[in-house]
């Protein structure tokens, strides 16, 4: 929880949005984030954006569940409750891969949605500060990080420059929280840009 | 940019060296295991029909993922389409030795009477053979293969020419671009019909006449198009290495390589459900097919192709640098197609053999005659037309291709 400044500019272009990002990355700004209303191709490689490790962490939980799946079935089956199918063997590997494969599967497709979430910060009840009602309409949405010791007409002057339509300085909480809207009147009266 | 391909020297002389020692064993195999007895004969027969039938199905599949491709507006392939066009070009070659293998065991092969490979030959005082002789009987067997082997070299060559007359067709026209997509829609129906259902329980698994499965095609399919994409892979590895088709980046060997290591998920699935329901089911004329192969003397290779076709993909295709890494996917690409050879094997050999197998020399040998035949005449192929297919409307979203 940290409530920051933020100097903001929209495009209305990905055209411009592309060399405006290259140069606030070489501006020397803070670049808090960028809002998109569509996933942008290529927008995660001109942030510098490594790749994810959601599919190590996939493969982490489709384990557990193989090992959930063999471990379990093999000891209901030969020392729980052992029953004798049709003359088979208590402990018939087999038999235990239909369910091993269900297992797996399982776990590791509801284990990444949960990570996926998590590092996403998407969340029933998970509020971020929206710094433009359009930026999930029609307009790209650029937030740098501004602070005391920056001058803010400097950053509004470097924003315009890189050709935006729309810019505003906002005083915002930075990270997510958790909460309802009906208690949030506190917060809105220390940004009534929103 | 390399357009032309003219065929390096170290590669020609690699194919002529395997096509000789294919020759060789063929020969010194006609002198020795001809003359010998019953299983030697078998031997010979048997591994050449193996070897035929496995060129021939994994060189169909490169018709197939042109006509998958073709129906889906996938892109990508267009990077180096006209190796599988090539592959495809060259059906006929190993389908007419397929047809004489399979036309000889048929009409020519006999021992005291009776056709060690094919027992359905003579049906009589058997019921269950009598009772599927509507279907199993030579007449059905030579006219069914003299089509299936016959619209597959067709189709092979149609892709190729409708593809190489979109190069010299107005600019920007896709008039042959759709002619394509028909005639792929076409071909699906076909390979439906041939290689999905009839054509392995006619060639492959009616060696073991008394046993049937119904996923048995789905099997042989599985196997045969994850070697065929491993094929494909590999001529597009060396071409690169000679310089050429530099519009194919490590983008486009990431998706064969994706292609690799879902075919092979896929292959596993088909090959344990087909497993796993005869072993639930436990009926004594159906384990008797996995009996031999599983727990007789055929295990230390049942196994084996267990772990090459599933535990190493899995393993080593599922990460993401692998995949794009050139030495990994060729390695796995040359193991993948050794797996599916060996899985031939044993779908082949225990059959007419018994306890009596051997992977030796002949084997070998024979299996390089037709690796070394296929890459002759492949880049023989390649070296005709240019490599990259201009003009055609997809070529620019496979050079921009991003996996």
């Amino acid at each position: 929880m940290a409530i920051k400044k933020f100097a903001v500019g929209c495009y209305d272009d990905e055209a411009v949005l592309f060399p405006a990002v290259d140069k606030v990355r070489n501006s020397g700004y803070k670049l808090h984030d960028v809002y998109t209303p569509f996933p942008v191709h290529g927008l995660d490689k001109a942030l510098g954006q490594k790749d994810t490790d959601l599919h190590v962490a996939g493969f982490i939980y489709g384990l557990t569940g193989t090992s959930t799946a063999v471990g379990f079935m093999s000891w209901i089956f030969t020392s729980d409750w052992p029953i004798n199918f049709g003359g088979k063997p208590h402990f018939s590997l087999p038999a235990f891969i239909p369910i091993t494969f269900e297992l797996t599967v399982l776990f590791a497709a509801v284990g990444m949605v949960l990570t996926f979430c998590y590092l996403n910060q998407i969340m029933p009840g998970v509020k971020k500060h929206v710094f433009h009602p359009r930026q999930t309409d029609d307009l790209f949405v650029v937030a740098l990080e501004i602070n005391d010791q920056t001058s803010e007409q400097e950053a509004i002057d470097f924003l315009k420059s890189t050709g935006t339509v729309e810019t505003s300085v906002q005083i915002a909480e930075s990270e997510w929280w958790y909460g309802r809207f009906d208690k949030e009147e506190e917060y809105e009266k220390l940004n009534p840009a929103v | 940019m390399n357009e032309r391909f003219e065929i390096p020297g170290k590669l020609k002389k690699m194919s002529f060296a395997l096509m000789l020692v294919g020759v060789l064993v063929l020969i010194i195999g006609g002198a020795t295991l001809l003359t010998g007895d019953a299983t030697a004969q078998t031997r010979f027969w048997i591994v050449l029909l193996q070897n035929s039938v496995f060129f021939l199905l994994l060189t169909v599949a490169s018709i197939f993922i042109q006509a998958a491709a073709s129906l889906a507006q996938g892109g990508w392939i267009v990077a180096y389409k006209r190796i599988p066009e090539a592959i495809g070009q060259n059906v006929w070659i190993f389908g007419v030795i397929a047809m004489i293998v399979l036309f000889y065991i048929v009409f020519g092969f006999n021992v005291h009477g009776h056709n060690p490979i094919y027992h359905w030959i003579h049906p009589e005082g058997d019921a269950i053979l009598e009772g599927k002789s509507g279907f199993l009987n030579p007449l059905m067997f030579a006219v069914f293969t003299f089509i299936t082997i016959g619209l597959w070299s067709y189709f092979g060559h149609k892709f190729r020419s409708l593809s190489l007359q979109q190069e010299s067709a107005p600019k920007n026209s896709t008039k042959i671009y759709w002619t394509m997509v028909k005639w792929s829609a076409g071909f699906l129906l076909v390979y439906a019909l041939t290689q999905m259902s009839t054509t392995p329980w006619m060639w492959i698994m009616s060696i073991d006449a008394h046993w049937f499965s119904t996923m048995f095609s789905w099997y042989v399919f599985a196997s045969a198009f994850v070697s065929g994409m491993a094929v494909i892979l590999l001529f597009v590895g060396a071409l690169k290495n000679n310089g050429y088709l530099q519009l194919v980046t490590k983008e486009h060997m990431h998706d064969l390589g994706k292609f690799l290591f879902a075919f092979s998920i896929f292959w596993t699935y088909v090959w344990f459900a087909q497993y796993m329901l005869i072993w639930y089911g436990n009926v004594p004329e159906e384990t008797v097919y996995f009996k031999i192969r599983q727990q007789g003397p055929y295990a230390m290779i049942w196994y084996s192709v267990f772990i090459i076709n599933f535990i190493m993909p899995i393993l080593i295709l599922m990460s993401r640098p692998s995949k794009r890494n050139y030495f990994t996917i060729t390695f796995m690409a040359m193991m993948i197609i050794f797996g599916h050879w060996l899985d031939f094997y044993i779908m082949t050999m225990p059959g007419p053999l018994g306890a009596n197998w051997s992977l030796g020399w002949y084997e070998i040998g024979v299996f390089a005659g037709f690796a070394g035949l296929l890459m002759f005449v492949v880049y023989k192929t390649l070296a005709k037309a240019s490599l990259i297919p201009k003009n055609n409307p997809l070529l620019k979203e496979a050079i921009l291709h991003e996996s």
